[in-house]
């Protein structure tokens, strides 16, 4: 299977991700958006990892190309994890305050 | 490698001193040891001491530029915490976790100064947000901390995503993270990948350190973060977010400099003329900073365009000078009830010797001849007419130079010239001296900035 689908496919997640946060007024949605964003890339990453990986294969199967894009994709999972438990502490922060996670009270401070 | 050991280890260390100690004050003594363990730590390795001689399979690398940059961080974050640590215990309840915050952002400051893999710059730059993100929260029952938080925190995510995108099409094009391979793409097909990496790595990098046209969250996040973070924030961080930007242009994508210069050169202009132009209208001397802080990030924007040896010099006169300048402002700032111009109504009266130190530094952001300010402002252009190409940038950067001279010199009017009770500050002997010797420290650089450029070059 050629690596082109994979990568038009971590592309439109990706866009899908971009979509949402740019429209969507809730703060949840954003941070799920935010986080497809973050798993499109991690999509591409693999898919890159196999491009390099499958073009030394030949030559040489034990090659070690590629698996530092498979290391990548762990530490991208667990910053954004580190992300989400700031992210999700701040969203509630706000919550406590203004009892909504809509956006459109970030207005404040425009003036 | 040192700065970057110690730090984490002292941001640990503060951590657990504020679960043992239940005095608040020693919080900034604890701090300031830390911080000039940093110094110290940092001139060690520049002359060879390293705490590890750890083979790091070439994730980092150790240029005099970087260590150096490092150290005036650190010279820095000295002075910020002599000038303000006070006010940071007076944020909240958790002053042991402010500090161990600021530690933790100094350990990603490291490694986005010195990184020489992708993996490295990554994890830097979210080690530096996620703390700063907490930070600007921190002003916990405040609805505009809220608000700034929450706004940072989307579009710190939103760029770190964008970021990612680009590293995955440029590991896409060269089959390696490494920064000096970034170049070379593998093969002709994948050279679009790479062009497509530059323009997303570039778009991030921009967000980041708040160049137009994705500075949009700056204002409103350096507004509502409470000020003494919006000092730390808006001066060392993004000082080394620029060493980090300039540094990955320079090692990793010179070899294609005919492609992105332009894209640059035009976020530099508009990064200029947004800074300059919305400062003016003002009325907040804090907003007013956060729009300074968009015009100067403009002109080390100009060290990304220029990327040769003079755009590395101006790059570390430019940190020290804009670090130096800003946090002396902010930290008299911080002491004022009204953040308005009108506030330093008769400022010079009451406080004629702050008034003076406050003239220093604000003649430094201008630019005026004599103080660092000027030095670094000519030397990023100088580094930019070096490359011989787009003087209409170098003179258009002048023009803006001379109009954001108008709105740092409304508050020097407003110190002497305008009528006015002119607020009461305290101050402590301590913080006298310190404000002197960053006056000092700004002339000195201003009539000899080889003082600290030699360094570059002494071993």
């Amino acid at each position: 299977m050629p690596i082109n689908y994979y990568i038009i496919l971590a592309i439109a997640l990706f866009s899908i991700g971009v979509m949402g946060v740019l429209t969507r007024r809730n703060a949840i949605i954003i941070f799920m958006c935010v986080e497809l964003m973050l798993n499109a890339v991690n999509l591409l990453m693999v898919a890159f990892s196999k491009l390099h990986y499958g073009a030394v294969a030949t030559f040489n199967p034990y090659a070690s190309t590629g698996t530092d894009a498979q290391v990548f994709v762990f530490f991208i999972m667990v910053v954004a994890a580190a992300e989400v438990s700031v992210g999700l502490a701040i969203i509630v922060m706000m919550y406590r305050n203004i009892h909504s996670v809509d956006v459109n009270f970030l207005n404040r401070l425009k003036h | 490698m040192n700065l970057i050991l110690f730090s984490a280890l002292w941001g640990v260390v503060m951590m657990f001193s504020g679960l043992f100690i239940s005095n608040k004050s020693t919080a900034r003594t604890i701090a300031l040891t830390g911080a000039f363990l940093l110094l110290a730590a940092n001139l060690l390795e520049m002359n060879g001491y390293s705490v590890i001689n750890h083979d790091f399979k070439g994730m980092l690398q150790f240029e005099r530029f970087n260590m150096l940059f490092l150290t005036v961080a650190c010279g820095s974050l000295i002075i910020y915490f002599l000038l303000s640590s006070k006010e940071i215990e007076a944020v909240g309840n958790h002053v042991y976790e402010y500090f161990a915050l600021i530690f933790f952002i100094m350990c990603g400051i490291g490694l986005v100064a010195l990184f020489n893999n992708l993996l490295i710059l990554f994890i830097g730059i979210e080690i530096i947000s996620i703390p700063l993100y907490i930070l600007t929260g921190s002003d916990k029952r405040n609805l505009k901390s809220n608000e700034a938080a929450l706004k940072y925190f989307l579009m710190g995510a939103f760029s770190t995503g964008i970021l990612l995108l680009g590293i995955a099409f440029l590991y896409g094009a060269t089959g390696s993270f490494q920064v000096e391979k970034m170049g070379l793409p593998a093969n002709d097909q994948l050279r679009i990948f790479l062009a497509i990496g530059i323009v997303f790595v570039m778009i991030a990098l921009a967000f980041k350190v708040s160049a137009a046209p994705f500075h949009f969250w700056t204002p409103d996040v350096y507004d509502g973060a409470p000020t003494v973070f919006t000092s730390f924030m808006a001066t060392i961080v993004k000082a080394a977010l620029f060493v980090g930007f300039l540094t990955l242009f320079y090692n990793a994508f010179s070899n294609n400099y005919e492609d992105w210069k332009l894209s640059v050169a035009l976020i530099t202009a508009l990064t200029l003329f947004i800074g300059n132009i919305t400062a003016v209208f003002q009325q907040s001397v804090k907003r007013m900073l956060a729009y300074s802080s968009i015009a100067q990030a403009g002109f080390m924007m100009f060290t990304v365009f220029a990327i040769n040896d003079m755009a590395k010099q101006g790059m570390l006169l430019y940190a020290a000078a804009y670090c130096l300048a800003t946090i002396g402002i902010f930290s008299v700032l911080i002491k004022m009830k009204d953040y308005t111009f009108d506030g330093f109504n008769g400022f010079a009266k009451k406080q004629p010797l702050l008034a003076f130190v406050l003239t220093v530094c604000l003649f430094s952001l201008a630019g005026v001849p004599l103080t660092a300010g000027f030095f670094a402002k000519y030397f990023v252009l100088a580094a930019a007419v070096k490359t011989g190409t787009y003087l209409w940038l170098v003179i258009f950067a002048v023009l803006m130079a001379a109009i954001s001279v108008y709105y740092y010199f409304r508050i020097v009017q407003a110190m002497y010239f305008k009528e006015g009770e002119g607020q009461d500050i305290e101050t402590t002997p301590l913080f006298r001296i310190v404000m002197i010797a960053i006056a000092a420290l700004i002339i000195l650089l201003g009539v000899l900035p080889t003082a600290l450029l030699n360094w570059l070059t002494l071993y």
